[in-house]
């Protein structure tokens, strides 16, 4: 399987002729948005193949489990994700299977007054790798392809989480634990202000020492195809599913303060896209360092 | 503009059939000619068949003749289990451009060319987004024979647009189709009893309903609506969902790693995969339908009920294979059948009434008062106005008189009641 392109999230797409001023077609593409399917009730998955009732069900054992158990989860500043529109996460990244985009989607799911789904935004890798293109898919996980998150944020108005670290945020090992990678190319500022949406940073701190990871293993990487095969506690030895074997650190999740994009044609304008993306970046670092500075113990918080 | 000259090619594939079945009984539109090289499969009443080679060499003397305002193109194959690849590219990428030779040219009268295409366009990649917006365009070259046909074929139909600023052109992207009466390798695979699957891999997919092709084409030919358009219907499902739907159960036979050799095996066992819906198997594939919606188009059918209505027909099939004959073209009996002075044809029905008041009811004069009685039950308003207005400067026979208002008057109640 070869290996998956850089993922990116910023697209420039061709614009279609509208047909002259006699056109029934509205002028921009946006305006399109009263025309999206409508939900059928009878129907178990979404259009984008999210399974309420496979995510229930690994919501109701595993997720629980590790949320109020293992990793008794911690959370603040709930509040800042708003109720209602579509809203773009941004948070650090570790880890080779990362527990912290399930916790995030569940301290949602437990905290805020009005919960919503998280859209936990992906590498295509997993889209071309057997089991996982099956299962992602059914627990709310969707390709991390521009489009897709503008069709989210904006003619769906959901919520959306993306780790603009990406594969570099999941390969650190664990000596780099709490340093940020590169944002990227700050795709995910383009996203959220093309869409009008805020952006919250979310900080988790925990999630390092869960899965610490020793070396890359590019060699046993080559044999099976996938996407990092980190040296972790428990893998590759105690094979795939050692994948899951997280030590129980103590995690501690701080939603930040949105930060709002109001004005329009902002996303054209990639000064203010590169210097927000800094900004966002260092928001997140600044609240991990003191998160990692106030805690006295790596398991009991 | 609507059309009023339309000349389809493809007349004997199934969409153009269906097509020119369905603008036969539209009265604002004066001429059909289907081209083709095989002989319709369907019986049409007004549509006349001209037949011409493959590629179509001699269309432009057709469009030329018979003042052709519109060209409706459903003759591309998709599919790539229906012929071999050799004559796929010739209909596809050869025929394609003398169609659009044959539109060509300062004088021409074509004002506008609907070009029937496949999602097939976009391909299925890894990367690909969830929904393909019409303006996307391939995220990489395209990797099957048919994909290469269809993105050449759509490339020479981009290039006459841009040549051709007069003439409205149309692309519509059709999703996977379903339906009872079309034949399509998905279909096939619906067939079998259980639904085949990669191992490990459950894609998405859209379809969309036979009939709502069949309107979409017509929609866009009773307007002007230059550019390209997905038609897809509301919903994607997952393969899984799909064989739900069918009653069916999935069966992942088909091996993650080394999926070609294992297509190949299927088809000895007389499974056809072609290469296409291999990637599709794989990635599935879903696209924006937003923009022919805004145009005013409706779908009769979401994905979800074109799969519920293509599995009933599936369960109701075997007891419906019926021993009527199938329809055969002869030529001669469709030359008469237009052509001969014995043959009564129903007077036009459109605006183009004869200006000398004649009769909207042929041989009237014969008929007694209580003949026509029985008939007026029969007549639409317009030819009840029409009758009305011919009795009353000819026989101005009062029962009939009579007659003719109370139903005039019937129709006008029941169209209130409609309207309530």
């Amino acid at each position: 399987m070869a290996e998956s392109a850089r993922t990116r999230l910023s697209v420039r797409e061709s614009e279609q002729p509208d047909g002259g001023p006699a056109s029934p077609l509205p002028a921009r593409r946006e305006d399109l948005r009263r025309h999206m399917p409508g939900v059928e009730p009878d129907r178990r998955l979404t259009d984008w193949g999210r399974s309420e009732r496979i995510e229930g069900a690994l919501d109701r054992t595993l997720v629980e489990f590790y949320y109020r158990y293992w990793f008794r989860a911690e959370v603040e500043g709930i509040e800042n994700v708003p109720a209602t529109g579509g809203v773009l996460l941004v948070s650090n990244h570790s880890g080779a299977l990362p527990p912290d985009a399930t916790m995030i989607a569940k301290a949602i799911r437990e905290e805020h007054p009005q919960p919503r789904p998280v859209n936990i935004t992906v590498e295509h890798f997993f889209k071309g790798y057997p089991g996982f293109s099956m299962l992602l898919p059914k627990i709310g996980c969707v390709a991390a392809h521009p489009a897709n998150v503008h069709r989210l944020l904006y003619d769906e108005q959901q919520l959306v989480l993306v780790f603009p670290e990406g594969r570099k945020g999941t390969e650190k090992l664990y000596k780099d634990r709490y340093r940020l990678r590169r944002f990227g190319r700050g795709g995910f500022v383009e996203a959220a202000m093309r869409a009008r949406t805020p952006i919250v940073p979310v900080c988790v701190v925990g999630a390092e020492e869960a899965m610490p990871v020793f070396a890359q293993l590019t060699l046993l990487k080559r044999l099976t195809g996938l996407l990092y095969t980190p040296l972790t506690p428990t893998f590759p030895h105690l094979g795939l599913a050692g994948m899951l074997g997280y030590l129980p650190a103590k995690f501690k999740l701080r939603f930040l303060e949105p930060i709002r994009f109001d004005a329009e044609g902002m996303h054209e304008d990639k000064g203010a896209v590169q210097s927000t993306a800094h900004e966002v970046r260092a928001r997140i670092q600044e609240n991990l360092f003191e998160m990692v500075s106030k805690r006295e113990s790596v398991w009991f918080g | 503009m609507p059309s009023k000259r339309i000349l389809i090619t493809g007349l004997s594939t199934y969409w153009g059939g269906r097509l020119a079945k369905a603008l036969e009984s539209d009265p604002d539109v004066e001429v059909i000619i289907g081209v083709d090289n095989e002989e319709p499969s369907v019986e049409l009443a007004r549509t006349e068949y001209v037949k011409v080679g493959t590629q179509h060499a001699l269309l432009r003397r057709v469009v030329d003749a018979a003042e052709i305002d519109t060209v409706i193109d459903t003759r591309l194959v998709v599919d790539s289990a229906t012929t071999t690849p050799r004559k796929a590219h010739e209909n596809n990428v050869i025929g394609t451009m003398n169609i659009l030779a044959a539109c060509g040219g300062e004088r021409s009268t074509v004002r506008k060319l609907i070009f029937k295409s496949s999602t097939h366009y976009y391909g299925c990649e890894q990367d690909d987004p969830a929904y393909f917006i019409e303006g996307m365009g391939r995220p990489h070259p395209p990797r099957t024979p048919i994909e290469r046909d269809i993105v050449e074929a759509e490339a020479s139909v981009a290039e006459y647009a841009e040549r051709s600023p007069r003439v409205a052109v149309t692309v519509l992207r059709f999703a996977n189709v379903l339906g009872p009466d079309v034949r399509s390798s998905h279909i096939d695979l619906f067939r079998w009893p259980a639904v085949p699957m990669i191992l490990g891999f459950d894609p998405r997919y859209q379809f969309v309903h036979e009939d709502d092709v069949v309107h979409a084409l017509e929609h866009i030919s009773q307007r002007d609506l230059p550019g390209v358009f997905n038609v897809a219907a509301d919903g994607v499902l997952a393969l899984s969902e799909v064989a739900g739907l069918l009653g069916k159960p999935y069966a992942p036979v088909l091996p993650p790693w080394g999926t070609g050799l294992a297509a190949g095996l299927a088809r000895r066992l007389g499974l056809a995969i072609p290469p296409e819906m291999l990637a599709q198997l794989r990635f599935g594939r879903g696209v924006d339908n937003r923009r022919l919606k805004a145009t005013g188009f409706t779908y009769g059918h979401t994905s979800r009920e074109a799969v519920i209505a293509f599995a009933e027909h599936l369960r109701l099939h075997p007891l419906l294979r019926s021993d009527v004959e199938p329809y055969r073209y002869e030529r001669e009996v469709e030359e008469f059948l237009r052509r001969s002075p014995n043959v009564r044809r129903p007077a036009p029905r459109n605006g183009a009434q004869p200006a000398s008041p004649s009769s909207p009811v042929e041989r009237y004069e014969d008929l007694s008062a209580v003949e026509i009685l029985s008939l007026v039950d029969s007549l639409e308003e317009q030819d009840l106005r029409a009758l009305r207005d011919y009795e009353s400067d000819h026989g101005a026979r009062v029962a009939v008189l009579a007659a003719i208002d109370s139903a005039l008057g019937r129709g006008k109640a029941s169209e209130r009641g409609l309207g309530a």
